[in-house]
């Protein structure tokens, strides 16, 4: 049954991988596997579908299917006018964008890498982020900055930066940074919703990834609140704070420490500006103990950030030992796959670092 | 004989408002007759009333006969007493069609045309608005030597033309965006003075609240007033993009200078525009120099025109309005055909230096600024050419500029007088459409409010 269900799914035109499953328990509700990219991609047809004025642009995201594949199948479906591919030229077409946004549309602005919104920086930040603000509120600008974001795999130093404590320090910006589908999702459309600049930083490791989502976060109005972090998993002893593929090794890394009598809070940060502090502060007064992770370098970074955030707050009392930095290594990426994976957290890192902070 | 006459005369003059001696009885006959007219329903504006807001419009003329005001101020908030002289319409020249310097073409086959009309009402139009704004300009210098403007100041006086002539040539329905020298396009986009001053002295009053300041001001299909060189330039090509998606015939008029026609990021532009047909028109205001460098130091090519390579473009006397005009008609409607983009230089020049900080003197002579102020002052063009052809008074135009001084006066002494935002503003309109959110301060026990 399932397998001719996959078979009749596989011969549409988007190769999602389903699984029904039936759970043990009758009453449990059906679970559906999607990709990363694909809740992306389900995430821009549902929002292109909804108003008309959500376009997207960028290079390779029309007759190609996106550089990525995540716009797959939005260029045949809505064509030349709403899916508009665009020369190398970033500065240029991120101002494109902009200037649509404050005349009245709503684009979706794709950089093919993070890395490359570095020539277009001006545009996002003195064209986008401080509009609102300068006009005191006669000019808006909707629109979505998306793209994948930090290292990837053997794309060395120009290509793996990550751009988190960037974008996240500038007032008038909102930069999101999803984990898992659901993530991916939600906030991609509450993204696309929102009348402000969003920069929302995907990772490309993640694309392939499938993670059970719930039926309602199928519906096509789901939307994940912008600046809510999720406890992903409740713990007791200490508390993991991460955003994007970094989560899924805290995880990892507290399925390894359950076994050792370690109980770990995970904290899925899912928007990193504005940061939701009161549930890292809530989570630190329960079990003491913070370790924040990252594949960013450390130096002024989302964990530097929340490391002084907790000093300024309540939680601080609440503290038996200083917060730990778990971050990418202070140098530009290698190639090497040897010094590559060394360059980044391992779940190893994450580990150790617990159990440092813990004095176990 | 004589005792009647004075009594005739006297009471003529209460009516006309003149004083007794001044003119013969049969004068003051006429002019109550003027009188009478004044008081039917004026003539209907010469410009359909548009849906945003205006420059204040021009006095319209009453009945057939034209108003010719006092010398006397306090006369001028009365209507009907401002009839001093009579001279019917039929004195004046309704239209006249001049001949206009022809533009240099690049990849078309012809420019605009080399006569254009104007009528009276038009030749009074533009002349107000190019006055304003020549006296809106002046007054932030004054302002800004006394120190009630600060940071940047960048001031238009001497390309007033560019301003009105685009203004005359597009809707009110069009786009408009611009660079830092904004304060003309922000006028003759529909902010009043007023609104530009108090927003050059920080005041609440200030079009951006005080937000934003000289080069930040915003007006609905007016895009500002951009800080950073050249990155107007795409965003003026978005716009147009957003005209073109929704199909509304719009255009986007989108000026830089010759300092930004240097920018990659122009030629990014060019080259998307040109591959869209996104119904651009891009405008070089040419004034020779961008902040201290000439053309010929900055550019291998200054032909601004011909930079856009693919795309056609003209060379403009930037100087004469009613060369801006029909260069800027013709673009227009260049786009919105469907052909594409089009590139304009305005050659143009700027009386001031780049901006309050620069005397101006050091990289240009003394002389050239004279010089060009004495030969092709844009305001005096016009002015020669409505007086020589009789389609204006030496006193209407006297009295316009009165009117103008005293609107620039009142809004100068809003602009001092308005008091400074409010310190909880301060964090406001950070997000639009959002809930309220608490910002932090300089320390962590300042939690300041911001609402959209």
């Amino acid at each position: 049954m399932a397998a001719s269900l996959r078979c009749f799914l596989r011969s549409g035109k988007r190769a999602v991988l389903v699984a029904v499953r039936r759970g043990i328990h009758s009453s449990s509700p059906a679970a559906v596997q999607v990709t990363v990219r694909d809740a992306l991609n389900q995430a821009m047809d549902e929002e292109l579908e909804r108003d008309e004025r959500v376009f997207l642009l960028g290079e390779e995201v029309a007759q190609y299917d996106g550089a990525y594949k995540v716009s797959r199948g939005l260029w045949k479906k809505y064509g030349d006018k709403r899916i508009i591919d665009t020369p190398i030229s970033e500065m240029g077409f991120t101002g494109i964008a902009v200037g649509a946004a404050m005349a009245g549309l709503r684009p979706i602005c794709e950089f093919m890498t993070f890395n490359f919104s570095m020539q277009a920086i001006d545009q996002v930040i003195n064209s986008a982020a401080k509009t609102y603000y300068m006009s005191a509120g006669l000019q808006a600008v909707p629109i979505v900055f998306r793209g994948p974001n930090g290292s990837s795999a053997g794309v060395a130093a120009q290509h793996s930066q990550c751009f988190a404590a960037w974008y996240a320090h500038c007032p008038g910006l909102k930069v999101v940074s999803p984990w898992n589908s659901e993530d991916a999702r939600g906030l991609l459309k509450a993204a696309i919703r929102d009348d402000n600049p969003v920069v929302f930083l995907e990772n490309e490791l993640m694309y392939g990834v499938p993670f059970e989502v719930s039926d309602e976060s199928l519906s096509k109005d789901f939307t994940i609140p912008i600046g809510k972090a999720k406890v992903e998993r409740q713990g007791s002893h200490i508390t993991l704070v991460s955003h994007s593929r970094f989560v899924g090794h805290c995880l990892d890394a507290a399925a390894v420490l359950a076994k050792e009598g370690v109980d770990c809070e995970v904290i899925n940060l899912r928007t990193i500006r504005p940061l939701d502090v009161e549930c890292i502060e809530g989570s630190v007064m329960k079990t003491n103990h913070l370790v924040t992770v990252e594949g960013g370098w450390p130096q002024f970074g989302v964990g530097a950030e929340i490391c002084a955030r907790i000093m300024e707050g309540p939680a601080f009392n609440f503290l038996d030992a200083p917060v730990t930095r778990v971050t990418g290594v202070d140098i530009p990426m290698p190639y090497a796959k040897i010094l590559e994976e060394n360059s980044i957290p391992q779940v190893k890192d994450i580990i150790f670092s617990v159990k440092k902070t813990l004095n176990v | 004989m004589k005792t009647m006459l004075a009594i005739i005369s006297n009471a003529l003059c209460r009516i006309t408002g003149r004083s007794a001696g001044e003119q013969t009885v049969s004068e003051l006959l006429i002019g109550l007759s003027e009188y009478v007219n004044l008081t039917s329903p004026p003539a209907a504006a010469a410009v359909p009333p548009p849906a945003r807001r205006l420059p204040p419009e021009p006095p319209p003329p009453a009945g057939g006969a034209v108003q010719l005001v006092s010398s006397r101020t306090d006369q001028t908030d009365r209507p009907g007493g401002r009839v001093v002289a009579s001279r019917s319409l039929s004195d004046f020249t309704p239209q006249v069609t001049f001949d206009i310097k022809k533009c240099d073409v690049h990849r078309l086959e012809a420019g605009p045309p080399v006569r254009a009309e104007l009528t009276r009402e038009q030749g009074l139009q533009y002349y107000r608005t190019m006055q304003t704004v020549r006296r809106m300009e002046l007054k932030a210098d004054q302002l800004y030597k006394q120190k009630i403007i600060r940071g940047f100041c960048h001031l238009y006086d001497g390309q007033e033309a560019c301003a009105a002539g685009i203004e005359a040539a597009i809707n009110p329905s069009d786009h408009l965006i611009t660079a830092y020298r904004a304060h003309g396009y922000t006028f003759t986009r529909g902010v009043s003075v007023r609104e530009i001053l108090a927003e050059l002295t920080g005041r609440r009053g200030g079009v951006a609240k005080g937000k934003g300041g000289s080069m930040h001001m915003y007006a609905p299909h007016f895009y500002g007033g951009n800080g950073i060189v050249g990155a107007q330039v795409p965003l003026g090509a978005g716009i147009a993009l957003a005209c073109q998606y929704q199909g509304n015939n719009q255009i986007c008029v989108t000026l830089y200078g010759d300092g930004a026609a240097n920018q990659g990021q122009l030629f990014e532009s060019f080259n998307m525009a040109a591959l869209w047909k996104l119904p651009c028109v891009f405008i070089c205001e040419n004034n020779k120099y961008g902040m201290g460098t000439s053309v010929e130091r900055a550019s291998a090519s200054a032909d601004y025109y011909k930079r856009g390579d693919f795309i056609p473009g003209l060379r403009v006397d930037g100087m004469d309005v009613l060369c801006v005009r029909e260069a800027a008609k013709f673009a227009a409607d260049h786009c919105r055909a469907g052909k594409g983009p089009i590139i304009m230089e305005l050659q143009t020049y700027r009386y001031h230096g780049h901006s309050m900080s620069d005397p101006g003197v050091s990289y240009r002579t003394r002389e050239e600024i004279q010089e060009v102020r004495s030969k092709s002052d844009p305001i005096s063009l016009l002015k020669e050419r409505l007086l020589s052809n009789n389609m204006a008074s030496v006193e209407e135009l006297k009295e316009m500029d009165i009117q103008i001084r005293k609107e620039v006066e009142e809004a100068a002494q809003f602009a001092t007088s308005d008091p400074e935002p409010p310190l909880e503003e301060l964090c406001n309109h950070i997000f639009s459409n959002d809930p309220p959110l608490e910002v932090r301060g300089t320390n962590p026990w300042s939690k300041l409010k911001s609402i959209s």
